[in-house]
């Protein structure tokens, strides 16, 4: 557990704050602030600071502040009289999504997080063909070829070349490993080795990277293919490519779900880890989807044990019905599906709801400024700053306690969502 | 509170009660003796004619943990098939081959099960386990933590580490990860399968640590043994479902060299290599070794037809088997230097050979290991069938006309080759009551459980009796949990969280050193962040109790 160093000063703190969830911070504490002063990086130093206990803590209906009660007992109100209700964003901690599960469930609400526009393409993958994936430590300890297909990776997660590629220990040597990477225009400056070798790069359209792994493929199974480039990469480059990964011990392919802008990306995903089963036929080589940013690993893993389904869930029959389509939160809101949204974003006060006509509640980190003041906001608790709790790593195996660093004078999503079920109940 | 369950016939091997009519009392959810002349019976249960058993335990289930809800996750098609509406007492989820937790606990309970131990909890992924666990009602739960291919063990055995050593690391393992046992699944095959390795026999070595499955077995079993610890090691075996592992069970129970272990799912490793198919049954031989080693305990892992997932530890064996699975989608996973897991869809067919064979290798294990109080009633859940199945599998027990009815509409070539004709063994209600409540109870040492003996925990379940022994056994009339009525005539009525069981052997503590500097260099987390606190598993268990029980150290 994170330990107390010196009065004020934190050691071997969990970063909730990127899908990494790293947790040898050392955060140093005054008078409600916080700040990081080892082992930070560009995310984590921002939202540690940026989480001052001296913003405003108390609730507001229509902009006016009101107790948490009459907060709370609104919030049931605009829950209770909705047909469709959707409770969304989702950004919490393990606790905080068991309690909203327990009020979706009552009122038969919608559930989805507001990054599953894009791990959605994970799951269909999963769902529809499976994967051989790899965690943290395995790649940390035994990579030889890691390949990144279409991200620059250290934008989303800063310290993953630092603590998992580049680390200076590890249990199965780790001095020559190379770097590849599919993609234009990105920054591969964190892929260059500390000896100065240069990462290499396969320039492509991030687009079609489904292309260029449906060719490696072929290569890897040793088939010819006539055409002289694919995705506009010379054969050759390709091939020689081929061979790298054939001949590699512990290869890893690694991708952001994030940054998959485009239509259908599930079916790059796919063919990505279609690549990784067949070289898998002589080599070892595994997947490393990177996500977990906004607490959507947790989400997904409660609402997956709880129900039997991940994000999209409708409880509107009373049973669980999963549709990854249907039940998109920005695509019910878009078309007036739902008539109530509960927002709930307690990781980052930037994440705030979306543009919806429907009646709006929002369990929004303290802090939270809005361009539509919603119909109730109730200012919540940061967890791993404010209060103590769990979050998932990107690799989805790695549940971190999260600790409590400051007092606070802000309920965590789970007491608030607590409070509105006790509401819901009296209704 | 003072209850009366008045003149049941009662069960309980524990106590060689066998079917004799008595009422049973219970005090503050323990089982109590009568009450003095003229003290009030507050709520009396007439249940005179009808049979009462301790709840039943189910030692080897996998109902948490990473690579469960990876089953869920891979397949909702399975889960729409049989959907569970909220009521105003039970929350909605799923059921059939991967059921959500709430589902899970509700379903055990109505079933008479109050208990259920997780086999396969990866140390690292154990919060995990336990958050799932926590979020299954009524049972009490448990985990074996597995250990075996972790480098930190490996590394140990590689550099001739003391068994001393060991057992503070072991002790260490069990302690920071709430389990009550250790459990090893192909030993030191998810790692050599990271080195890409795909068998390893039982004196193979590791191609990296060159340790072998036999070096790993015995310093684990020693381990145990010398730390007091009740439950022995769990032992998933080497080749998993490869025809002739017979050979390599066998060599498996002679490396125990005397010392108790706990065979796991035998029935995947009980294949021979006789006929046209080369796959033949080997019950007999692996029967026989169990009853000439008293030594060895087992659990069957029993399967029937119809769709299931299979989840396991064993990254090797599942990669290898995945194509044999169906729907066609599996997941593999290498963790966190940790272990594996590999989840792979089967739906094992009856008019399929290999298939009904194994149903019928199951069978003739239960039939011919002639100590009920040394083998288990399990399907491996999910993997040989989900636990729903149970009622059915003992009515194959009891039932010996009905047995051989189904064994006439299998694959005929699987029949022809199975002795399971012959075999005119009938189980009795004693001896169910030994496989499914004392026997588990004294194979893990819940003292206070399996058993109605005075002090027991009030854990009991009556059923009706019925010649339709399916039938009697799907929903008994009613279940006690600690003493409270959880459920009648199979449906829930009331919501409780169960406890938790766990060991707690003392350790050096000076272990931590090394641990300390070896999750600094090597893992991803922190040795102090690894550690699960017992006001984390209060969290996660609905604020249910922490039963840790004695180590008995020789």
């Amino acid at each position: 557990m994170t330990q107390l160093l010196s009065p004020g000063v934190w050691d071997e703190v969990p970063c909730p704050f990127c899908g990494l969830a790293c947790d040898d911070l050392r955060v140093a504490s005054q008078s409600g602030k916080l700040q990081v002063i080892a082992n930070g990086c560009l995310i984590s130093s921002r939202a540690f600071a940026e989480s001052s206990s001296s913003k405003s803590t108390a609730p507001r209906i229509a902009g006016k502040t009101v107790l948490r009660e009459d907060a709370t007992a609104a919030v049931a109100d605009i829950l209770g009289k909705a047909k469709q209700p959707l409770i969304a964003g989702l950004g919490t901690d393990v606790a905080g999504m068991r309690a909203l599960l327990q009020i979706a469930d009552r009122i038969g609400a919608i559930v989805d997080h507001m990054n599953s526009v894009y791990f959605m393409s994970n799951i269909l993958t999963l769902q529809d063909s499976g994967w051989i994936i790899t965690t943290l430590s395995e790649l940390k300890n035994r990579v030889d070829l890691l390949v990144i297909a279409g991200s620059d990776v250290t934008s989303r997660f800063p310290r993953f070349f630092e603590r998992y590629v580049w680390n200076q220990d590890a249990l199965f040597g780790g001095n020559s490993r190379e770097v590849v990477y599919f993609g234009r225009g990105l920054d591969t400056r964190a892929g260059t080795a500390p000896d100065g070798r240069k990462p290499t790069v396969i320039d492509c359209d991030i687009t079609r990277i489904g292309e260029i792994a449906g060719a490696l493929r072929c290569l890897i199974a040793g088939r010819h293919l006539q055409a002289r480039q694919i995705a506009e990469v010379p054969l050759a480059e390709l091939q020689g490519l081929a061979t790298r990964m054939l001949n590699a011990r512990y290869g890893v392919l690694a991708w952001a779900a994030a940054d998959f802008h485009f239509k259908h990306a599930e079916l790059t995903v796919q063919s990505l880890c279609e690549l990784v089963k067949d070289l898998n036929r002589s080599t070892r080589f595994s997947g490393l989807p990177l996500g977990g940013n906004e607490g959507d690993m947790t989400a997904n893993q409660v609402c997956t044990w709880q129900s039997g389904f991940p994000m999209r869930t409708s409880f509107g029959s009373g049973s669980p019905s999963y549709d990854p389509r249907h039940f998109s939160a920005d695509r019910m809101l878009r078309e007036n599906e739902a008539d109530a949204l509960l927002w709930v974003s307690s990781f980052n006060e930037k994440n705030t709801p979306p543009e919806t006509s429907a009646p709006v509640a929002v369990l929004g980190r303290s802090g939270m400024s809005f361009s539509k003041e919603p119909h109730v906001y109730i200012p919540v608790a940061t967890p791993g700053v404010d209060h103590s709790g769990h979050v998932y790593r990107t690799d989805n195996v790695v549940a971190l306690p999260l600790r409590k660093l400051r007092e606070s004078a802000l309920p965590s999503v789970a007491q608030v969502a607590d409070e509105i079920e006790k509401a819901l109940q009296l209704s | 509170m003072l209850t009366k369950l008045k003149g049941g016939k009662v069960y309980d091997p524990a106590n060689q009660v066998n079917g004799e009519v008595h009422d049973l009392f219970v005090r503050d959810g323990r089982i109590a003796a009568a009450p003095a002349h003229g003290e009030r019976v507050d709520r009396e249960y007439d249940v005179s004619g009808r049979i009462v058993m301790a709840g039943a335990i189910d030692l080897h289930t996998h109902i948490g943990g990473g690579k469960v809800n990876i089953a869920r996750n891979l397949l909702p098609e399975d889960h729409r098939s049989d959907l569970v509406a909220r009521t105003p007492l039970t929350r909605s989820g799923c059921g059939h081959a991967a059921p959500s937790t709430l589902t899970t606990g509700y379903r055990y309970a109505e079933m008479g099960y109050t208990a259920c131990f997780e086999p396969a909890m990866l140390p690292v992924n154990a919060r995990q386990a336990h958050m799932e666990m926590g979020d299954t009602p009524i049972v009490d739960k448990g985990g074996y933590a597995l250990l075996g291919s972790d480098d930190f063990l490996l590394r140990m055995l590689a550099a001739k580490s003391d068994q001393k050593s060991i057992n503070d690391y072991v002790a260490w393992t069990l302690s920071s990860s709430h389990c009550i046992g250790i459990k090893v699944v192909n030993p030191g095959g998810i790692s050599a399968f990271k080195f890409n390795q795909r068998k390893l026999d039982v004196d193979e070595e590791h191609v990296y640590y060159h340790v072998t499955p036999r070096q790993i077995i015995k310093v684990l079993a020693q381990a145990l043994s010398d730390l007091g610890v009740t439950h022995p090691l769990h032992v998933h075996g080497c080749n998993l479902g490869v025809p002739g592992n017979v050979e390599t069970t066998l060599e498996t129970i002679r490396v125990a060299e005397g010392l108790p272990m706990h065979l796991t799912h035998i029935q995947f490793h009980s294949y021979g290599t006789e006929g046209d198919r080369k796959f033949s049954s080997a019950a007999a031989q692996v029967a026989e070794a169990i009853n000439q080693n008293k030594n060895i305990s087992a659990d069957v892992g029993q399967i029937m037809f119809g769709q299931t997932v299979t989840a396991s530890g064993d990254s090797m064996a599942q990669h290898r088997n995945a194509p044999l699975g169906h729907p066609k989608k599996w997941v593999v996973m290498d963790i966190e230097c940790d272990a594996g897991c590999g989840v792979v869809p089967f739906r094992y067919r009856d008019k399929n050979f290999v298939n009904a064979l194994q149903w019928a290798i199951g069978l003739e294990i239960f039939l011919m290991v002639s100590d009920p109080w040394r083998i288990c009633l399990t399907t491996d859940h999910p993997n040989g069938a989900p636990f729903t199945s149970y009622p059915h599998l003992i009515k194959l027990l009891m039932d010996k006309t009905y047995r051989n009815s189904v064994l006439a509409t299998i694959n005929p070539d699987a029949a022809a080759m199975s002795m399971l004709a012959s075999l005119e063994r009938e189980y009795s209600l004693y001896e169910i009551a030994i496989m499914t409540r004392a026997a588990p109870a004294k194979i893990l040492g819940l003292d206070e459980r399996g058993h109605l003996g005075l002090g027991a925990a009030a854990d009991i379940t009556v059923y009706s009796e019925a010649s339709d022994r399916e039938k009697m056994f799907v929903k008994p009339d009613y279940v006690f949990k600690d003493g409270e009525l959880v459920a009648q005539n199979g449906r829930v009525i009331k919501i409780t969280w169960g406890n938790t069981h766990v060991v707690k052997p003392e350790y050096d503590k000076r272990i931590e050193k090394q641990l300390k500097s070896y999750f600094e260099r090597y893992q991803t987390m922190r040795m102090d962040n690894f550690k699960i606190s017992d006001e984390e598993m209060q969290e996660f268990g609905h604020g249910n109790k922490l039963l840790s029980h004695a180590c008995r150290k020789k």
